[in-house]
């Protein structure tokens, strides 16, 4: 079984987290929350791992093993 | 006691241009004597060209303003002659904590590389760094270089002409005239030159202000830096907790946009505040206290003529990421070789349009990373704040949360990529050291590497054959022989060697490297010289 990786692992954190807050801009809090939610679906099935996909949801959860 | 900004540090003295008859034309003409007009006034004086600062105060900065100052401005103030006093004085810290709401979500340490003379941080006042300023004008007067400062002289209004700005300035026993082949405008953010030159300053307001307090008080917290996001004590806002030398302390507190400033600053209403934050018991004494509203904006241009703008007058950042005074230095350190270079005929005019371009990329820079960490601060929408919240608890559980926490980035000097002056890259070594980067530091058998490089154009070479001086159309250059064997800790060839057995590197002045080379070939350095004097515009 794989793990989840939890330590840094996106190149540059300041640029991709100035554009996913673009990606919000100008977005009323439904929009932004139906972003998210199609988000959270595009990287799940990119994932696919089922027990990669149940860690990170316990992760999410910031319930620790 | 009187507190050290409080007194007179160049106090108003009648100068014989007042009483010329006609105006006098100096070399150069500073307006600002604030860190960055100090700065670059030292600079020309210390290459021997004549410089009047006019201020129209005559104290250091009031309050203590800037508390952070990295590396590199270090680095460039080792070349000024005051690098070592702000070291002595100033405190150095490594470790931050990370608060979220009620507790420390995490801890960090900055983990300063090894192998450089200058630490990577250190936390002082801004008016001991602009006395140490002083203090180095005061020596070099002494010692006879041609350097001025006036106190209480206004400047109210200048004009242009296409070789001289002619500058009325107001004193406490009337006005005058003088004049100046060139003038560097460091008249700080609200820069009286730029209006009267009507030119724009645009970039963004951040609807927010700060309080920022320096209070004295003798608490054992440990010299860290600790930032909190939305903690019981400011509800929905930030807070910054930092050490100064001389057991103050700076304190940041954001306050929201719809606030009645006067109020908020007076001290019934900041000790209580202080009191939540710091406890009930703790004993402390206000030293300065001020409300802060953040812009990030620049000039479109910061060459006009024979006018020149340096500093908070040329660009405005927010103060997450200690970038103002540090960029500034990077501004005049760029300038001051050029200008020498330019009053000497040695370079065309033309040289001077490489320092808008090189900073204006420094500007941005700066002041991309200081509008993210505003934006991670200081939320602008609802969901900004969810997805700041979500990171910030992430990160008390999951390591990789913690490089997205952002409550300011660390002023790190700009690499000059793209610019006019650097030369195509012609070794296979490190990136860091690549054409248009500020050389890094390293150990030698005996000191340290940037030193050694002063303040000219040096021909670097490591186990490469060179001549010791080559002159290449007024422009002398001096080798800097250096082998790995002198490198005692393998970081010389770790920084600027590589892969590769041999490198050549034609360093500027300003110790940013303009092209490096696995040998020494003459035509190709003898281009590279002209390039980086503004002499060779394509690469031929
Ligand atoms: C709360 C706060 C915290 C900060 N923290 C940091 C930090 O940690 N690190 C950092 O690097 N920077 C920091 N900064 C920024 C830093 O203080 C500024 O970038 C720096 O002071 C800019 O220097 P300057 O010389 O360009 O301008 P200033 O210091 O503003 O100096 C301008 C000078 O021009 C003079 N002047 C103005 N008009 C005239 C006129 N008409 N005639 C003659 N003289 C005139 C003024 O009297 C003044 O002396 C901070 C700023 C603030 C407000």
């Amino acid at each position: 079984m794989s793990d989840l990786i939890l330590t840094p692992n996106i190149d540059t954190p300041d640029d991709f987290y100035a554009v996913l807050l673009a990606a919000h801009e100008g977005l009323g809090k439904d929009e932004s929350d139906a972003l998210n939610a199609r988000l959270v679906l595009v990287l799940a099935n990119h994932i696919g791992d089922r027990s990669i996909l149940s860690q990170a949801l316990k992760a999410a959860a910031l319930k620790q093993e | 006691m009187s507190k050290i900004f409080e007194v007179p540090l160049y106090a108003y003295e009648r100068s014989p241009d007042q009483d010329a008859p006609a105006p006098v034309r100096h070399k150069v003409i500073v307006v600002g004597a604030g860190p960055i007009g100090l700065a670059a006034a030292i600079d020309l004086a210390q290459q021997g060209v004549e410089v009047v600062v006019l201020d129209d105060n005559d104290k250091v900065s009031f309050g203590s303003r800037a508390v952070c100052y990295a590396k590199r401005p270090l680095e460039i103030l080792d070349r000024l002659g005051c690098g070592q006093p702000m070291v002595d004085k100033g405190v150095e810290w490594n470790i931050g904590k990370v608060f979220f709401n009620d507790r420390q979500v995490y801890e960090f340490n900055l983990l300063p590389e090894e192998g450089h003379q200058r630490p990577a941080f250190i936390n002082l006042q801004q008016y001991y760094f602009e006395e140490y300023l002083v203090n180095r004008v005061r020596e070099l007067q002494a010692e006879g270089a041609p350097i001025e400062i006036r106190g209480r002289n206004k400047v109210e209004a200048i004009g242009t002409h296409p070789d001289h700005v002619k500058v009325e300035v107001d004193t406490p026993e009337g006005a005058y005239t003088v004049e100046a082949d060139w003038l560097i405008a460091c008249d700080g953010a609200g820069s009286p030159i730029r209006s009267m030159l009507g030119l724009d300053f645009v970039g963004r307001v951040f609807e927010d202000n700060f309080l920022i307090a320096d209070v004295i008080m003798e608490a054992d917290f440990p010299t860290e830096r600790w930032f909190w996001f939305d903690p019981p004590f400011n509800r929905g806002q930030s807070a910054l907790l930092h050490k100064q030398p001389d057991n103050v302390w700076r304190i940041d507190l954001q306050l929201g946009w719809d606030i009645d400033k006067e109020r908020e600053k007076r001290p019934e209403n900041v000790i209580p505040r202080l009191k939540a934050m710091l406890g009930e018991d703790v004993q402390f004494e206000l030293e300065w206290v001020s409300i802060y509203t953040f812009q990030c904006r620049r000039m479109e241009k910061f060459r006009h003529g024979r006018v020149i703008f340096a500093g908070d007058a040329a660009h405005q950042v927010s103060p997450f990421g200690a970038r103002g005074a540090n960029s500034g230095l990077q501004d005049t350190d760029n300038l001051c070789w050029k200008l020498k270079l330019v009053l000497d005929g040695k370079a065309p005019e033309s040289l001077l349009d490489s320092y808008d371009y090189e900073r204006i990329h420094g500007a941005d820079e700066n002041i991309l990373n200081s509008t993210r960490s505003t934006d991670f601060i200081t939320p602008k929408s609802d969901m900004s704040r969810i997805l700041r919240d979500a990171v910030l608890d992430l990160s008390e559980h999951y390591e990789f949360a913690r490089p997205l926490v952002n409550s300011g980035r660390l002023s790190v000097p700009c690499t000059y990529d793209g610019s006019p002056l650097n030369s195509a890259d012609a070794l296979d070594g490190p990136e860091r050291t690549r054409p248009g980067s500020p050389c890094p530091d390293a150990p030698l058998e005996d000191g340290f590497l940037l030193p050694r490089l002063g303040g000219k154009f040096t021909l670097l070479t490591i186990d490469a054959d060179a001549p010791d001086v080559i002159e290449e159309d007024g422009i002398e250059v001096t080798r800097l022989a250096l082998s790995v064997k002198d490198d005692p800790t393998q970081e010389l060839k770790r920084r600027y060697l590589g892969e590769a057995e041999s490198a050549v590197y034609l360093i500027r002045p300003d110790q940013h490297v303009a092209a490096r080379s696995p040998s020494f070939d003459e035509q190709s350095i003898r281009h590279a010289i002209r390039r980086a004097t503004g002499k060779e515009h394509a690469n031929v």
